[in-house]
Protein backbone atom coordinates (compact mmCIF):
# COMPACT_ATOMS: atom_id res chain seq x y z
CA UNK A 1 0.00 0.00 0.00
CA UNK A 2 1.32 3.41 -0.84
CA UNK A 3 0.70 5.95 1.88
CA UNK A 4 -0.31 9.36 0.64
CA UNK A 5 0.43 12.40 2.73
CA UNK A 6 -3.04 13.35 3.87
CA UNK A 7 -1.83 14.59 7.26
CA UNK A 8 -2.34 18.35 7.70
CA UNK A 9 0.56 18.44 10.20
CA UNK A 10 2.88 16.78 7.63
CA UNK A 11 1.81 19.47 5.15
CA UNK A 12 2.48 22.18 7.76
CA UNK A 13 6.04 20.83 8.12
CA UNK A 14 6.33 20.63 4.29
CA UNK A 15 7.18 16.90 4.36
CA UNK A 16 7.54 14.95 1.13
CA UNK A 17 8.49 11.41 0.24
CA UNK A 18 11.93 11.01 -1.21
CA UNK A 19 13.52 7.65 -2.02
CA UNK A 20 12.84 5.24 0.81
CA UNK A 21 12.32 8.02 3.32
CA UNK A 22 10.89 11.45 4.00
CA UNK A 23 12.42 14.89 3.46
CA UNK A 24 11.68 18.10 5.38
CA UNK A 25 12.72 21.27 3.52
CA UNK A 26 14.03 24.16 5.59
CA UNK A 27 11.58 26.94 6.48
CA UNK A 28 11.76 29.84 8.95
CA UNK A 29 8.78 28.31 10.74
CA UNK A 30 10.95 25.32 11.75
CA UNK A 31 13.54 27.35 13.68
CA UNK A 32 14.18 26.81 17.35
CA UNK A 33 17.12 28.68 18.88
CA UNK A 34 18.56 31.15 16.37
CA UNK A 35 20.23 29.39 13.47
CA UNK A 36 19.05 25.88 14.33
CA UNK A 37 16.08 23.67 13.58
CA UNK A 38 13.64 23.16 16.46
CA UNK A 39 14.02 19.73 18.07
CA UNK A 40 10.24 19.40 17.99
CA UNK A 41 10.16 19.78 14.20
CA UNK A 42 12.87 17.13 13.89
CA UNK A 43 10.88 14.87 16.20
CA UNK A 44 7.82 15.45 14.00
CA UNK A 45 9.80 14.39 10.91
CA UNK A 46 11.18 11.27 12.66
CA UNK A 47 7.77 10.25 13.91
CA UNK A 48 6.05 10.80 10.58
CA UNK A 49 8.76 8.79 8.78
CA UNK A 50 8.12 5.84 11.09
CA UNK A 51 4.38 6.24 10.66
CA UNK A 52 4.44 5.97 6.84
CA UNK A 53 6.98 3.10 6.91
CA UNK A 54 4.80 1.02 9.24
CA UNK A 55 1.58 1.78 7.34
CA UNK A 56 3.32 0.80 4.10
CA UNK A 57 4.26 -2.55 5.64
CA UNK A 58 0.75 -3.34 6.86
CA UNK A 59 -2.31 -4.62 4.96
CA UNK A 60 -4.89 -2.14 3.72
CA UNK A 61 -7.24 -1.00 6.47
CA UNK A 62 -4.75 -1.37 9.33
CA UNK A 63 -4.31 1.63 11.64
CA UNK A 64 -1.52 2.57 14.04
CA UNK A 65 -1.17 4.72 17.15
CA UNK A 66 2.07 5.88 18.77
CA UNK A 67 2.76 4.40 22.23
CA UNK A 68 6.11 6.02 22.96
CA UNK A 69 8.85 7.89 21.12
CA UNK A 70 12.39 8.48 22.36
CA UNK A 71 14.43 10.99 20.38
CA UNK A 72 18.22 11.26 20.71
CA UNK A 73 19.61 14.55 19.44
CA UNK A 74 23.21 14.27 18.22
CA UNK A 75 23.91 17.52 16.42
CA UNK A 76 22.20 20.86 16.06
CA UNK A 77 20.07 20.83 12.92
CA UNK A 78 21.33 23.39 10.40
CA UNK A 79 19.09 25.63 8.30
CA UNK A 80 18.90 23.18 5.41
CA UNK A 81 16.75 20.22 4.40
CA UNK A 82 16.63 17.14 6.60
CA UNK A 83 16.15 13.55 5.44
CA UNK A 84 14.89 10.63 7.48
CA UNK A 85 14.62 6.91 6.90
CA UNK A 86 12.94 4.27 9.05
CA UNK A 87 14.01 0.74 9.82
CA UNK A 88 11.26 -1.55 11.11
CA UNK A 89 13.09 -3.69 13.63
CA UNK A 90 10.09 -5.84 14.41
CA UNK A 91 6.61 -5.86 12.93
CA UNK A 92 4.50 -7.84 15.36
CA UNK A 93 0.79 -8.52 15.35
CA UNK A 94 0.08 -5.74 17.86
CA UNK A 95 3.27 -3.70 18.16
CA UNK A 96 5.86 -2.34 15.74
CA UNK A 97 9.36 -1.38 16.94
CA UNK A 98 10.93 1.20 14.65
CA UNK A 99 14.26 3.02 14.49
CA UNK A 100 14.48 6.22 12.47
CA UNK A 101 17.61 8.16 11.55
CA UNK A 102 17.67 11.78 10.37
CA UNK A 103 20.59 13.44 8.61
CA UNK A 104 21.31 16.55 6.56
CA UNK A 105 24.28 16.81 4.18
CA UNK A 106 26.06 13.64 5.22
CA UNK A 107 24.19 10.44 5.90
CA UNK A 108 27.06 9.18 8.05
CA UNK A 109 26.51 12.08 10.45
CA UNK A 110 23.03 11.74 11.93
CA UNK A 111 21.43 14.82 13.50
CA UNK A 112 18.92 12.74 15.44
CA UNK A 113 17.54 9.23 15.82
CA UNK A 114 14.25 8.02 17.24
CA UNK A 115 13.11 4.74 18.74
CA UNK A 116 9.35 4.28 18.43
CA UNK A 117 6.78 1.80 19.66
CA UNK A 118 3.51 1.77 17.75
CA UNK A 119 0.27 -0.04 18.48
CA UNK A 120 -1.21 -1.83 15.47
CA UNK A 121 -4.89 -2.41 14.83
CA UNK A 122 -5.28 -4.90 12.00
CA UNK A 123 -8.54 -5.24 10.07
CA UNK A 124 -10.61 -8.17 11.37
CA UNK B 1 14.15 33.40 43.43
CA UNK B 2 14.53 32.93 39.73
CA UNK B 3 15.53 36.03 37.80
CA UNK B 4 14.75 34.45 34.48
CA UNK B 5 11.74 36.31 33.06
CA UNK B 6 9.69 33.42 31.70
CA UNK B 7 6.67 35.47 30.66
CA UNK B 8 8.75 37.86 28.58
CA UNK B 9 10.85 35.06 27.12
CA UNK B 10 7.81 33.00 26.10
CA UNK B 11 6.12 36.04 24.54
CA UNK B 12 9.21 36.71 22.42
CA UNK B 13 9.58 33.04 21.49
CA UNK B 14 5.92 32.77 20.46
CA UNK B 15 6.37 35.43 17.80
CA UNK B 16 8.70 33.50 15.50
CA UNK B 17 10.20 30.16 14.56
CA UNK B 18 8.57 26.82 15.15
CA UNK B 19 6.83 27.80 18.40
CA UNK B 20 5.28 30.74 16.58
CA UNK B 21 4.24 28.53 13.68
CA UNK B 22 2.45 26.18 16.09
CA UNK B 23 0.90 29.03 18.12
CA UNK B 24 2.42 27.94 21.45
CA UNK B 25 1.85 30.50 24.24
CA UNK B 26 2.33 31.17 27.96
CA UNK B 27 0.00 29.65 30.55
CA UNK B 28 1.71 29.67 34.00
CA UNK B 29 5.07 29.20 35.71
CA UNK B 30 6.81 28.64 39.07
CA UNK B 31 10.40 28.41 40.38
CA UNK B 32 11.27 25.26 38.43
CA UNK B 33 8.30 24.66 36.13
CA UNK B 34 6.27 26.26 33.39
CA UNK B 35 3.02 25.57 31.60
CA UNK B 36 2.57 26.40 27.91
CA UNK B 37 -0.59 26.24 25.83
CA UNK B 38 -0.98 24.69 22.37
CA UNK B 39 -4.36 25.80 20.95
CA UNK B 40 -6.13 23.27 18.72
CA UNK B 41 -5.71 24.01 15.04
CA UNK B 42 -6.80 22.12 11.96
CA UNK B 43 -3.42 22.35 10.26
CA UNK B 44 -1.85 20.45 13.18
CA UNK B 45 -4.08 17.40 12.81
CA UNK B 46 -2.24 14.11 12.27
CA UNK B 47 -4.96 12.09 10.59
CA UNK B 48 -7.88 13.97 9.01
CA UNK B 49 -10.16 10.95 9.55
CA UNK B 50 -10.06 11.44 13.32
CA UNK B 51 -9.34 15.17 13.72
CA UNK B 52 -6.85 14.32 16.49
CA UNK B 53 -3.81 16.58 16.89
CA UNK B 54 -0.60 15.02 15.60
CA UNK B 55 1.84 13.98 18.29
CA UNK B 56 4.69 16.07 16.80
CA UNK B 57 3.28 19.42 18.00
CA UNK B 58 2.96 17.92 21.51
CA UNK B 59 6.68 17.01 21.45
CA UNK B 60 7.49 20.60 20.45
CA UNK B 61 5.26 21.90 23.27
CA UNK B 62 6.96 19.66 25.85
CA UNK B 63 10.47 20.38 24.52
CA UNK B 64 9.84 24.10 25.01
CA UNK B 65 8.10 23.76 28.39
CA UNK B 66 10.89 21.59 29.82
CA UNK B 67 13.61 23.87 28.33
CA UNK B 68 12.08 26.92 30.01
CA UNK B 69 11.87 24.97 33.28
CA UNK B 70 15.68 24.47 33.18
CA UNK B 71 16.22 28.24 32.81
CA UNK B 72 13.76 28.96 35.62
CA UNK B 73 15.61 26.57 37.94
CA UNK B 74 18.99 27.95 36.79
CA UNK B 75 17.78 31.52 37.37
CA UNK B 76 19.06 32.57 33.94
CA UNK B 77 18.97 31.68 30.27
CA UNK B 78 21.78 29.25 29.39
CA UNK B 79 22.53 27.84 25.95
CA UNK B 80 21.77 24.14 25.90
CA UNK B 81 21.35 21.19 23.59
CA UNK B 82 18.67 18.52 23.98
CA UNK B 83 20.34 15.16 24.53
CA UNK B 84 17.16 13.12 24.55
CA UNK B 85 13.44 13.37 25.05
CA UNK B 86 11.07 10.44 25.58
CA UNK B 87 7.34 10.89 25.23
CA UNK B 88 4.64 8.40 26.21
CA UNK B 89 1.30 8.97 24.52
CA UNK B 90 -1.25 8.05 27.17
CA UNK B 91 -4.35 8.86 25.15
CA UNK B 92 -5.27 11.05 22.16
CA UNK B 93 -5.99 14.72 22.88
CA UNK B 94 -9.64 15.53 22.29
CA UNK B 95 -10.24 17.40 19.01
CA UNK B 96 -10.99 21.09 19.57
CA UNK B 97 -9.32 21.33 22.98
CA UNK B 98 -6.22 23.35 23.87
CA UNK B 99 -3.36 21.17 25.13
CA UNK B 100 -1.52 22.42 28.22
CA UNK B 101 2.06 21.19 28.61
CA UNK B 102 3.73 21.35 32.03
CA UNK B 103 7.50 20.98 32.13
CA UNK B 104 9.53 20.64 35.32
CA UNK B 105 13.29 20.63 35.91
CA UNK B 106 13.79 18.29 38.88
CA UNK B 107 17.60 18.15 38.92
CA UNK B 108 20.45 20.37 37.75
CA UNK B 109 24.08 19.31 37.69
CA UNK B 110 27.01 21.38 36.40
CA UNK B 111 26.43 20.27 32.82
CA UNK B 112 23.09 18.43 32.72
CA UNK B 113 19.45 19.33 33.40
CA UNK B 114 17.00 16.48 34.06
CA UNK B 115 13.40 17.22 33.16
CA UNK B 116 9.97 15.64 33.20
CA UNK B 117 6.49 16.79 32.32
CA UNK B 118 2.92 16.03 31.44
CA UNK B 119 0.42 17.34 28.92
CA UNK B 120 -3.36 17.41 29.38
CA UNK B 121 -6.35 18.83 27.51
CA UNK B 122 -8.31 20.30 30.41
CA UNK B 123 -7.96 17.98 33.38
CA UNK B 124 -4.43 17.54 34.79
CA UNK B 125 -5.60 14.30 36.44
CA UNK B 126 -6.12 12.78 32.97
CA UNK B 127 -2.93 13.53 31.05
CA UNK B 128 -2.55 12.88 27.32
CA UNK B 129 1.24 12.52 27.40
CA UNK B 130 4.17 12.11 29.78
CA UNK B 131 7.77 13.12 28.98
CA UNK B 132 11.25 12.66 30.44
CA UNK B 133 14.43 14.12 29.03
CA UNK B 134 17.91 15.55 29.49
CA UNK B 135 19.58 18.75 28.32
CA UNK B 136 23.28 19.60 28.29
CA UNK B 137 24.46 23.16 28.95
CA UNK B 138 26.82 24.11 26.16
CA UNK B 139 28.56 27.02 27.93
CA UNK B 140 30.39 24.76 30.44
CA UNK B 141 33.87 23.35 29.73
Amino acid sequence: MSTEFTSPYAATLGLRREGAGVTMPFADGLLGRPGFLHGGAMAGLLEFTAWVAVLDALPEGATIKPISVTVDFMRGGAMTETHAEAQIVRLGRRVANVLVTAWQDDRAKPVATANLKMMIDRPA
Amino acid sequence: MSEFDAVRFIRAMSRSGHNGMLGIGYHAHGPDWTELALPYREDLIGDPATGILASGPIITLMDMATSIATWLKSGEFRPQATLDLRIDYLRPAEPGKTVIGRGECYKLTRRIAFVRGEAHDGDPAHPVAHVAGTYMFTNVD
